[in-house]
């Protein structure tokens, strides 16, 4: 699946701050991911876990600090940076409509990737038996399964992963580990936000409460 | 291409498959037009003064009534993130999915006008230049709704919104439109009347999607 990837850069955050609505959520948060690296964002509800992971996926844009990837800023060739990166939130974006061999082989379309790995990604996440029915008959660990099956449908070396075992059974859960043990042992790197204690070896953690805005910090940047 | 290409199939389907959709928007449209020939009476001679306008309007509506849905699903269940995360600029996402939705919408309405046009009694001269107009000018109702669509994503009454937004964007778009039917029937020919409406589709297709896209990653936020 995972053939090695030819990007070795490295994913570096300088200084990120995070601002949502008038409340600054963290300052001064500094990260490096190596190829192979794995990081783990842990901390209280609304410490901002899944605000540094869009952070990280380009989806927010910081309040302070910079993003680089392979000594470049990120953002010069967002394009770029984008096409390598996977993000997989808390929502499953799963059309009721369609069957989860149609979702996974639009969300790699619009990826770019025109031959798309949707049987081992069906595979992966044991979906076979679901693979053609309707979306909107899924179970919420079935829903969790294809989105994290787009990881493997189409390939990209940055995974940034919200809460992935939410909603897991233990299979899931031994899936998901064996698929990010297989994913970095090909160059590959994660950042996890979790509570749960996923396996993860040698992984870094950020425990975001020690970023949290001091009061004066906070009061200086709303001022 | 690809991944717009595929996201264009795919709104498509969606739309065929729960049907509904498009349905609706036609049935409104067509009893929108009905209503008329009720409310004013079955004088041929007003209703086939005044038909082009009542079709034109009835169409403004339909599309207004169909934008509410062009990112609301994918705001909502989280679709909107990976086409932000598409390699494709979100601008060309935009376009993608205005073309869906004019190929769900816009063509429909269109198609379906001629036989309308019998209804509330247009000359027959007419009738082609009026479903012409629509061809060349639905597109721009579907791009510039896609704006509204985008800006109006998590307000509250998003429907009634976009309403308020758009209609005053549609004026040109109604008066060119209009207005070529009526150049028919007092035979000066339509031409000018519908390079203009080609013109504004022609203005919209850049120019829409770059706002849309620009409301867009504000949605995101």
């Amino acid at each position: 699946m995972d053939s090695g990837y030819v990007d070795t850069g490295e994913l570096v955050a300088e200084g990120l701050a995070c601002r949502r609505g008038e409340r600054l959520v963290f300052t001064g948060v500094d990260c490096r991911l190596a190829a192979g690296g794995a990081l783990v964002l842990t901390g209280t509800n609304g410490s901002g876990k899944s605000s540094l992971l869009r952070l990280l996926a380009t989806l927010l844009v910081p309040a302070a600090g910079a993003l680089w990837w392979g000594g470049a800023p990120v953002m010069r060739e967002a394009a770029r940076y984008r096409a390598l990166v996977h993000y997989v939130g808390h929502q499953d974006a799963a059309k009721p409509a369609f069957s989860p061999r149609e979702m996974l082989r639009l969300w790699a379309a619009l990826r770019g990737v025109a031959a798309p790995a949707i049987e081992p990604a069906l595979a992966a996440f044991a979906l076979g038996a679901v693979a053609d029915r309707p979306c909107r008959w899924l179970s919420a660990g079935q829903r969790r399964r294809l989105a994290l099956a787009r990881l493997v449908a189409a390939p990209a070396p940055i995974w940034l992963l919200d809460e992935p075992a939410a909603a897991l059974d233990g299979d899931g859960e031994a899936r998901l580990s064996e698929l990010i043990a297989e994913h970095r042992r090909a160059g590959g790197r994660v950042v996890v936000a979790t509570h749960q204690p996923l396996r993860l070896d040698d992984a870094d953690t950020i425990v975001l409460d020690d970023f949290a805005a001091s009061p004066e910090a906070a009061l200086a940047a709303w001022q | 291409m690809t991944p717009l290409l595929g996201l264009f199939w795919c709104d498509l389907r969606l739309s065929l498959r729960q049907g509904g959709d498009i349905g609706l928007v036609l049935g409104f449209f067509v009893l929108a037009v009905l209503m008329f020939p009720f409310g004013v009476g079955p004088e041929p001679e007003l209703l086939g003064r005044i038909g082009a306008g009542i079709i034109w309007v009835a169409a403004l509506l339909a599309s207004v009534l169909s934008l509410e849905r062009l990112f609301a699903v994918d705001h909502a269940d989280g679709g909107l993130d990976l086409l932000a995360l598409s390699p494709a600029p979100l601008e060309l996402v935009v376009i993608a999915k205005g073309a869906a939705h004019w190929v769900t919408t816009g063509l429909p309405l269109a198609l379906i006008s001629p036989v309308l046009a019998v209804f509330v009694d247009l000359d027959p001269r007419a009738i082609s230049v009026l479903t012409l107009g629509l061809l060349i000018g639905t597109p721009a109702l579907s791009l510039l709704g896609a704006i509204a669509a985008a800006l109006t994503l998590g307000a509250r009454r998003p429907g009634i919104l976009a309403t308020l937004l758009l209609l005053p964007l549609y004026l040109p778009v109604l008066i060119f439109g209009t207005g070529a039917v009526e150049a028919v029937l007092s035979a000066e020919g339509a031409r000018a009347h519908l390079l203009l409406l080609g013109a504004i589709t022609v203005a919209a297709l850049p120019l829409a999607p770059i706002a849309t896209a620009a409301a867009l990653r504000q949605a995101l936020d």
